[in-house]
């Protein structure tokens, strides 16, 4: 009989661990849902057409978003531009090229220590190298770099773990074909690679347009009545646009529904990349399998 | 063929030249980041351009800058208080001055001033004047131009003060700062801890292939939304809830802080904590299961002692990324650099403060420059936290 509740009391506790458990999990994606579900419900009535396409009015408190929405995507292809082909080159080195010598382990410590740098620390960085010792002002080129080198390190990581999941035959089978490694890397390895490396593309740059702190001294304005001419111009952004209204400015409770636009304008933005790159992932690798 | 192998070369070295690109970057960060820093430690205690006279009798020639704020908010009103004379302290700026002088007296372009000050300050024993250097007749009799301080290293990572834009002498201490960003991110992952592990076990050991496919992406999903779109939920939901909850009179408290790190932790230490589950042996767990223990005691018996180390990991690698956040916590914390002493107070973290204060201070001054050695201690911060991360991995490596 004793042995009985001790069966009993084990089977309790079990059962109450893993509802716990799963009342947790279950939370966590509650906490998803509210703050996705809140944005959306109270953004969704501001964002129309031409809320999208015009500029602010009124002291930021009637108008759209579009200078912001055009600044993003300039800070987007501009740090895609810094950071895509040195990240890409730099995982095919390590990946193919290096071995597991101590340079290696060197640059990889390194790149592991630059994915910890805090987003700040890249804003105080770009501010001191870009902005005033190259002279670059606060502009679209200072922004780019300094964000292209805080994704770099995702670039580099997608890279080194598309090649290594291509199996060592292609590799082998190539070379003993007659063609050199380089002619391997190009015409065998970085096709097959490409599709998940251009997943790691797009997550990285889900990553950049919802960056704030690295832009805030680098790149970005509290207004501007034109778009910017040159990659010289400051930009509006979309990120630090959201932060603006809704903690300064000139009446904060009459820009609150631009803020709840914005921010849904943003969130759609970061899903939507983040959403293409898992379904790209899933496609590519359907495609590989069959 | 020769062409062939020197094309080779050259590719090898350019992509050798791209992959030190991080190294080089990280040196740079390092580089920069101390240099404009350590002028700090070189630059005077008081305002630039500015100095502090007293009577040539008055035996006190040195203030530090903690002394020179209480003197000029009149919370040390006698000169024995700070070494000198039995002598009240008599407050003089520069717009005092049509106080005691004339318009005729001090010239039509201003010119007679130094004199003016000479003679206010030889006259009056227990003055204290904060003039511009350029105002000051360092010739004249009766006078002491007080000796000019460095901001010493002590000052400022033991001061307790953080009042940057101060007059006449500029507070920067880092301790609030330290500990507000200490309290908020240890306390936010006090709060990720359970959730983060419940997710991890879930996940690793309980969920079917359908329920995981369903958790990962609402993960990733979280661990994509941008920091400033929490802050901002943070601002308009969390905030009143906790400002109605606790009947405070302002919302924007360090738990508001807390609870979003919490969540935006939540990411990290679930894929970490998950991955280390998952290394446990399935010999293992089955050797426990024949003997008769439930799937539960095997979970805490053998799966979480066995992934200790990856949780610490997780644990750490969390802190790390709540200690660097930036725009959540500047939103939501209220920034009142005051050191901590419960939750429910307003709080300052480091890269809060840089975020607010880097846009107002000139460049190459004593404030920008603090600013750059807060951006050290962060920098060195998460280094620690990266090295630990390194530290506990290589230990798991070494015991398999």
């Amino acid at each position: 009989m004793k042995k009985m509740t001790g069966m009993q009391r084990k089977r309790i506790t079990q059962k109450v661990a893993f509802s716990l458990f799963r009342l947790l999990s279950f939370a966590v994606v509650g906490i998803l849902f509210w703050i996705l579900g809140f944005i959306i419900v109270k953004g969704i009535g501001v964002v129309d057409w031409e809320f999208l396409t015009s500029a602010p009015e009124d002291g930021m408190t009637g108008g759209g978003i579009f200078p912001a929405i055009v600044g993003t995507l300039a800070l987007i292809v501009g740090s895609m531009i810094v950071a895509f082909p040195i990240g890409v080159f730099s995982g095919i080195y390590i990946s193919e090229y290096a071995g597991n010598n101590w340079i290696v382990k060197f640059i990889r410590i390194m790149t592991n220590n630059l994915s910890g740098v805090p987003s700040i620390v890249f804003g105080l960085f770009g501010m001191a190298l870009f902005v005033n010792a190259l002279e670059f002002g606060d502009s679209i080129i200072a922004g780019s770099f300094t964000l292209g080198l805080l994704v770099l390190p995702v670039v580099i990581r997608t890279t080194e773990e598309a090649l290594r999941a291509i199996d060592d035959s292609y590799r082998v089978g190539s070379l003993a074909l007659g063609a050199s490694k380089l002619q391997t890397i190009r015409k065998v390895i970085l096709p097959m690679a490409m599709p998940n490396i251009t997943t790691g593309l797009i997550l990285s740059i889900g990553r950049v347009s919802g960056e704030t702190a690295p832009i805030l001294f680098t790149a970005v304005a509290y207004f501007l009545p034109k778009l910017p001419a040159s990659i010289f111009d400051q930009v509006m952004a979309l990120p630090y646009h959201l932060y603006v209204i809704s903690t300064s400015g000139t009446d904060i409770t009459a820009a609150r529904p631009i803020a709840y636009g914005t921010a849904l304008v943003l969130i759609m933005m970061v899903l939507f990349f983040n959403i293409m790159a898992s379904v790209l992932r899933k496609y590519f690798s359907k495609k590989t399998l069959s | 063929m020769k062409l062939r192998k020197v094309t080779e070369l050259i590719a090898e070295k350019f992509l050798m030249l791209c992959s030190s690109v991080t190294t080089l970057t990280v040196i740079l960060i390092v580089i920069f980041l101390f240099s404009e820093g350590m002028g700090l430690f070189k630059s005077s205690d008081i305002e630039e351009g500015y100095a502090l006279v007293v009577n040539s009798e008055n035996p006190v020639s040195k203030l530090s800058p903690e002394q020179i704020m209480e003197v000029f908010d009149s919370k040390v009103t006698l000169w024995s208080e700070v070494g000198g004379n039995d002598e009240p302290i008599l407050l003089f700026r520069l717009n005092d001055l049509p106080a005691y002088f004339t318009e005729e007296e001090m010239g039509d372009e201003l010119q007679y001033v130094p004199q003016c000050i000479g003679q206010l300050v030889s006259k009056e024993p227990g003055i204290i004047a904060f003039v511009p250097k350029m105002y000051v007749d360092s010739t004249a009799s009766g006078i002491k131009v007080m000796e000019e301080g460095h901001i010493r290293p002590g000052d400022f990572f033991d001061g307790k003060y953080w009042y940057p834009t101060s007059q006449p002498a500029p507070l920067f201490g880092v301790l609030p700062l330290v500990m507000g960003t200490l309290w908020v991110s240890l306390w936010a992952i006090l709060i990720a801890l359970p959730f983060g592990l419940a997710v991890a076990i879930y996940l690793a050991e309980l969920a079917d292939s359908r329920l995981r496919s369903m958790l990962k992406p609402v993960i990733e999903l979280l661990a994509g939304i941008p920091s400033v779109v929490y802050g901002f939920f943070g601002l308009v939901v969390i905030v009143p809830l906790i400002q109605k909850g606790f009947g405070l009179s302002v919302g924007e408290t360090g738990l508001a802080g807390s609870i979003i790190l919490a969540i935006m932790a939540l990411p990290t230490i679930i894929t970490v904590a998950e991955d280390a589950l998952r290394t446990t042996p399935r010999s293992m767990k089955e050797a426990s299961l024949s003997l008769g223990a439930s799937h539960w005691q095997t979970i805490y018996k053998v799966v979480i002692p066995y992934s200790l180390s990856g949780i610490t990991a997780a644990v750490v690698l969390g802190i790390g990324r709540a200690i660097g956040e930036t725009m959540a916590v500047l939103m939501v914390t209220g920034n009142a650099a005051v050191i901590p002493t419960t939750l429910l107070e307003p709080m300052r973290t480091i890269p809060a403060t840089i975020a607010a204060e880097l846009g107002e201070a000139p460049a190459g001054g004593a404030h920008y420059e603090a600013l750059f050695m807060l951006g050290c201690i962060l920098f060195v911060m998460t280094l620690i936290i990266s090295i630990s991360v390194e530290f506990i991995n290589s230990k798991k490596i070494g015991r398999q």
